[in-house]
């Protein structure tokens, strides 16, 4: 296997310091992974503007890199295409799940004004309400099951 | 007392400047919310608004710079005339209906600049643009439907509602002045005058006022003039609040 391919399993581990059940690569914010003048280079897609995770994601990443012994490394942030809640792998959105965050659906091309009925992670009722379009984190909405009574985060499409 | 910077030059630069400042400044006033909300879901949603809006400002702010100023310096240490945000974004928070008509206006504005710059000759521009037009859509539907909500509430809620409409609308003129500054990005293809965006924002705050059942003010002779950098009485308050860690322990974080 070579550096590259290490790298990949080694963002495999490095988890999201705010959503810590993904790791970075289940969020999909790892575009590429690649070697440019004998070190590695990590390519990284933001997912919120304001995100306040973005660095301490590349601290963590070129710790890891570094730890796995296949530094130096460097991170360089790319902005377009903007990241999108469809690039969560489906292990990613299996995790959310298990961790009692519903995941994202498809993002709509255009903007909805509907706010849609997303199934309770629990115990998978549909009769939900959003309670709030913004939570604890930028990524996440708050909605409340109504047959559980249980309230749960909601990952948004973006 | 860390000395103040001169503002990044060029006209590409302060077309972004003028972007960003609209951006870091809301953000300042909505961040005044944090703690303060009337309820915890909106304290929340008025931090994650900020948040978005200060990210936003702070990727155009380190484009402006181009390596030379970093984006702490430029939203901390310039002087007042040094700011070319529009006096909409900087008046006082004032109420929850204040804060959520001028979220929907600023919103509605933003989103449709975001809109245009993804097309932007500036690649780094177009990116930024490609991302902040994605959060704009969000921070105005969460507006839009708090507007709707406070017009047809309680009779005190339309009450600051219809208040809030009679203070703000007539900053919004000064939006689609356009400058010299906007005149260049245009000719270059970097983006396009405010004063482009005028029809498709009057179109779209007709349609969520009529929707509220609130009357569309005319519009009157006032300008205010926050886009060249001369700014109401509050300006200097908020500046004083932002830059004052900055002045005082220069350099300093957390």
């Amino acid at each position: 296997m070579n550096a590259t391919e290490r790298a990949w399993q080694v963002l495999a581990e490095v988890p999201d310091p705010e959503v810590p059940a993904l790791s970075v690569r289940d969020l999909g914010i790892v575009r590429d992974v690649r070697l440019r003048d004998g070190a590695l280079e990590v390519v990284l897609t933001p997912t919120y503007s304001g995100c306040p995770a973005t660095e301490a994601i590349e601290r963590d990443v070129l710790k890891a890199i570094g730890d796995a012994g296949l530094g130096p490394a460097r991170v360089t942030l790319r902005r377009a295409p903007a990241w999108s809640s469809d690039w969560i792998s489906e292990e990613g959105r299996r995790k959310l799940h298990a961790c009692g965050i519903a995941p994202p659906g498809k993002v709509d091309a255009a903007p909805v004004r509907v706010v849609p009925r997303i199934a309770c992670p629990r115990c998978g009722s549909a009769r939900t309400e959003q309670l709030s379009a913004f939570g604890a984190t930028a990524c996440k909405a708050l909605h409340r099951c109504l047959a559980c009574r249980e309230p749960f985060e909601y990952f948004k499409p973006i | 007392m860390q000395a103040s910077i001169a503002r990044p030059e060029g006209a590409a630069a302060l077309y972004a400047l003028r972007i960003a400042d609209t951006c870091l400044v809301l953000g300042q006033r909505l961040a005044e919310w944090c703690g303060h909300a009337p309820v915890l879901e909106e304290d929340i949603a008025l931090a994650n608004i900020a948040l978005d809006l200060i990210g936003q400002a702070r990727a155009l702010y380190a484009h402006a710079g181009a390596g030379r100023l970093d984006e702490d310096q430029i939203a901390f240490l310039r002087d007042e005339r040094d700011y070319l945000n529009p006096t909409l974004v900087e008046l006082p928070r004032g109420d929850f209906a204040f804060t959520m008509l001028r979220n929907a206006m600023v919103a509605t504005l933003l989103g449709e600049l975001w809109k245009r710059l993804a097309d932007s000759s500036d690649g780094e521009l177009a990116a930024i643009a490609g991302k902040a037009l994605k959060e704009a859509r969000y921070h105005r539907r969460h507006a839009g439907d708090w507007v709707l909500r406070l017009a047809g509430g309680t009779d005190e809620s339309r009450r600051r509602t219809e208040a809030a409409l009679a203070e703000l609308w007539r900053y919004a003129a000064e939006l689609f002045e356009s400058d010299r500054i906007e005149d260049d990005a245009a000719q270059s293809g970097v983006g396009p005058r405010w004063s482009e965006l005028r029809a498709a924002w009057l179109a779209e705050m007709r349609a969520l006022l009529g929707e509220a059942g609130l009357a569309t003010p005319r519009e009157v002779a006032f300008r205010s003039t926050g886009k060249l950098g001369r700014h109401s009485e509050h300006m200097g308050y908020l500046l004083a609040d932002m830059q004052f860690l900055q002045r005082s322990f220069p350099g300093g974080v957390w």
